[in-house]
C-alpha cells in the first residue's frame, strides 16, 4: 500500500505513515463490526442450543440487537464509585480494549495482507495479550469493591496459569515452522501432509498440541467454562461489577476481541490460516481470495467456541488451576521434547 | 524522520516514568509507572533493532514480574507516610546505588567504543526487521559459544526454584483439603441420588 501512496506523489515517509493508517482502519473498524455481528451470532447459537429464540426483535432477524445495545450504553451515565480510583478505574477499560485491537496487528489476512509483518510477530502477540491482564487486575484494584478485587486476582492467576501451557505449545508450532514470523508459520503448513493438507494439525504430533490450544485459549479468554472470573453466581459480574455505560461496553467489546484474535490464532498456527484446507487443486478453490479461508476457519472456531459456552458447565477453581498446572504443563513440556527429537531424527539429521 | 520522532517519544516516556516510580506517592501507581517505563525501553530497543530481546523484555517483565509486583503491592497494607518518613535516610544509598550504575554503563560505553545505534526503518533497511533477525543471531551464539554459561544460567536458576519450593512448601497436617479428581469424575447421578415416590403420608426412610 506505501507504493501506491507513493504513486501518488508523496515522499516515502508520508507514503509509510499513511499506508500504515489507513491499514490500522482497514483492521480496526471491520473488527468492531464484526465483533458487533459475532455478539449477536454467540447470543443467538446459545439460544438455539437451549431452545429459545433468542435476540429477534430488533432489526431482521434481531441482526441490528448489537447496535442497539451499543446506542443504549452509550447513552447512559456513568458511574464512578466515590470510594474509586478515578484515574485508574477508567484507564483500564481502556487498557483491556486497547491490548485487545493491538495485538491484530501481526495476523495475517493474505500473503500480502499483513500490517506488521515482523519478524516476531508470534513474540508479539504472546508479549502483548500478557498486557490483557492489567486491564482486569487494575479494574480490581481500583474499583475499591471486594468482588471485583477477588475477580482481579482469579483472573491474574488464571492467565499466567495458561500463558505459560500456551508458550510450549507455541514452542512446538514454532520449532516446526522455523520461524517467529506469523506468515512463514502459515507458509510452512502447506502441503503438510503429503503435500495434500494445509494445516498443522493434520500432524500427528501437532494435533494434541492444537486441542490444548483450544482448551487453553478458552481459559485465556476467560469464556464459559473458565469464566470464573466473571461467575454471576460467585462473584455478582467479577471485575465488571461497578462499570457502567462505554467503560462496560469496552470490556464486553475486548473480551469478544480477544475471543476472535484467539480463533484466529487456532486458524493461523494449526489450520493454516489464509490456505484452503486441501492442497490439491481439484476443485478450483485456489481462486478464493485467502482472507475468505481465514474468516471461514475463524467463524468455524468461534461456532467452536459458542457450543462449548452453550454446553458446558462452568469450572471449579481448583479444577482450573489443575489442569493448567498438573496437566497441560507437562503435557506441553513433554511435547516439546517429542518434537525437536523428532525433528532432531528427521530434519536436522542426528 | 518517524524513527526520530518515535525515539524521543519512547525516550521521553521512559525517563519520565522511572522519574514517576519514584515519586508516585502510592505504591500501586509506581508499579504501574515502573510498567510503562519497561514498555517504552521495549519500544527503544524495537528502534534499535532488537526486537527479540524487545518482546522477551515485555513478556517477562511486563507479563510476568511486574504482575508479581502489582499483587504484592494491592495485597500488602503497606502505610504511605511511614514509608516516605524513610526516605531522607535512605537517599543517599539511593543516590549510591545510582552513580555506581552510571559509572558502570559509562565504563561499558567508552572502553567498549560503542558507536550511535542506527535506528530502524520502516522497510527495515536499517535495522534488521525482517530477514535475518537478531532471533536466529542470539539462539546460535547461546547454543555454542556460550553453551555453558547458559546452561550454567539454567541451574543457577532450578536451584533457585528448588529453593522457592522448599522455602514455601509446609506440610499441612491438620487441614486434609486433599482432592481425590479421579473419585469426583468417576461419581455418577445414581450413585449419588435415589428416586423413591412414596404413598401420601407414608414417606421414605433415610
Amino acid at each position: 500500500m506505501t507504493a501506491f501512496f507513493q504513486s501518488l506523489g508523496m515522499t516515502y515517509e508520508w507514503a509509510w505513515f499513511l499506508a500504515t493508517f489507513a491499514g490500522i482502519l482497514l483492521i480496526a473498524l471491520p473488527l468492531m463490526l464484526g465483533v458487533a455481528m459475532i455478539i449477536y451470532a454467540d447470543r443467538k447459537i446459545w439460544a438455539a442450543m437451549a431452545l429459545r429464540r433468542g435476540p429477534n426483535v430488533v432489526g431482521p432477524f434481531g441482526l441490528l440487537q448489537s447496535f442497539a445495545d451499543g446506542l443504549k450504553v452509550f447513552l447512559q451515565e456513568t458511574i464512578i464509585p466515590s470510594a474509586s480510583n478515578k484515574g485508574l478505574f477508567l484507564i483500564a477499560p481502556i487498557i483491556t480494549f486497547t491490548v485487545t485491537l493491538m495485538a491484530w496487528a501481526v495476523i495475517p489476512f493474505n500473503s500480502g495482507a499483513i500490517l506488521a509483518d515482523i519478524n516476531v510477530g508470534l513474540l508479539y502477540i504472546l508479549a502483548i495479550s500478557s498486557l490483557g491482564v492489567y486491564g482486569t487486575v487494575i479494574a480490581g484494584w481500583a474499583s475499591n469493591s471486594k468482588y471485583p478485587f477477588f475477580s482481579a486476582m482469579r483472573a491474574s492467576a488464571q492467565m499466567i496459569s495458561y500463558e505459560v501451557s500456551i508458550g510450549f505449545i507455541l514452542v512446538c508450532v514454532v520449532l516446526w515452522a522455523d520461524s517467529f514470523n506469523l506468515k512463514a508459520i502459515v507458509e510452512a503448513q502447506e502441503g503438510h501432509v503429503f503435500g495434500l493438507l494445509n494445516g498443522f494439525v493434520f500432524n500427528p504430533l501437532l494435533f494434541p498440541m492444537w486441542v490444548m490450544f483450544l482448551i487453553s485459549s478458552m481459559a485465556e479468554t476467560q469464556r464459559a467454562p473458565f469464566d470464573l472470573t466473571e461467575a454471576e453466581s460467585e462473584l455478582v459480574a467479577g471485575y465488571q461489577t461497578e462499570y457502567s455505560s462505554m467503560a462496560f461496553a469496552l470490556y464486553w467489546l475486548g473480551e469478544y476481541g480477544n475471543v476472535l484474535l484467539m480463533c484466529a490464532l487456532n486458524a493461523v498456527l494449526f489450520w493454516g490460516g489464509y490456505l484452503p484446507p486441501l492442497n490439491v487443486d481439484l476443485i478450483p478453490w485456489f481462486d478464493v481470495p485467502g482472507i475468505v479461508w481465514l474468516l471461514l476457519k475463524i467463524l468455524f472456531f468461534f461456532f467452536i467456541f459458542s457450543w462449548v459456552k452453550a454446553t458446558v458447565p462452568r469450572y471449579r477453581y481448583d479444577q482450573l488451576m489443575r489442569l493448567g498446572w498438573k496437566v497441560f504443563l507437562p503435557l506441553s513440556l513433554f511435547f516439546v521434547f517429542a518434537v525437536s527429537f523428532y525433528l532432531m531424527l528427521t530434519r536436522y539429521g542426528a | 524522520m518517524i524513527q526520530v520522532l518515535a525515539f524521543y517519544l519512547f525516550a521521553c516516556l521512559a525517563v519520565l516514568s522511572g522519574a514517576l516510580v519514584v515519586l508516585s506517592r502510592n505504591p500501586v501507581h509506581s508499579v504501574l509507572w515502573l510498567i510503562l517505563a519497561f514498555f517504552n525501553a521495549a519500544g527503544l530497543m524495537v528502534l534499535a533493532g532488537a526486537e527479540f530481546i524487545a518482546m522477551l523484555l515485555v513478556i517477562v517483565y511486563v507479563g510476568a514480574v511486574a504482575v508479581l509486583f502489582l499483587f504484592v503491592v494491592m495485597m500488602l497494607n503497606i502505610d504511605f507516610a511511614e514509608l516516605r518518613a524513610g526516605f531522607i535516610k535512605n537517599a543517599p544509598l539511593g543516590a549510591l546505588v545510582a552513580v555506581v550504575l552510571l559509572v558502570e554503563l559509562l565504563v561499558v560505553v567508552i572502553l567498549g567504543q560503542a558507536g550511535p545505534v542506527t535506528l530502524g526503518t520502516p522497510d527495515g533497511s536499517a535495522a534488521p526487521l525482517l530477514g535475518e533477525g537478531n532471533t536466529e543471531n542470539i539462539g546460535a551464539l547461546l547454543y555454542t559459544r556460550y553453551i555453558f554459561l547458559f546452561e550454567l544460567a539454567g541451574i543457577v536458576l532450578l536451584v533457585s526454584l528448588i529453593g522457592a519450593v522448599v522455602l514455601t512448601h509446609r506440610e499441612s497436617r491438620a487441614i486434609r483439603a486433599h482432592q481425590n479428581i479421579a473419585r469426583q469424575n468417576a461419581r455418577r447421578p445414581e450413585d449419588a441420588t435415589e428416586l423413591k415416590q412414596p404413598e401420601s403420608g407414608k414417606g421414605v426412610s433415610l
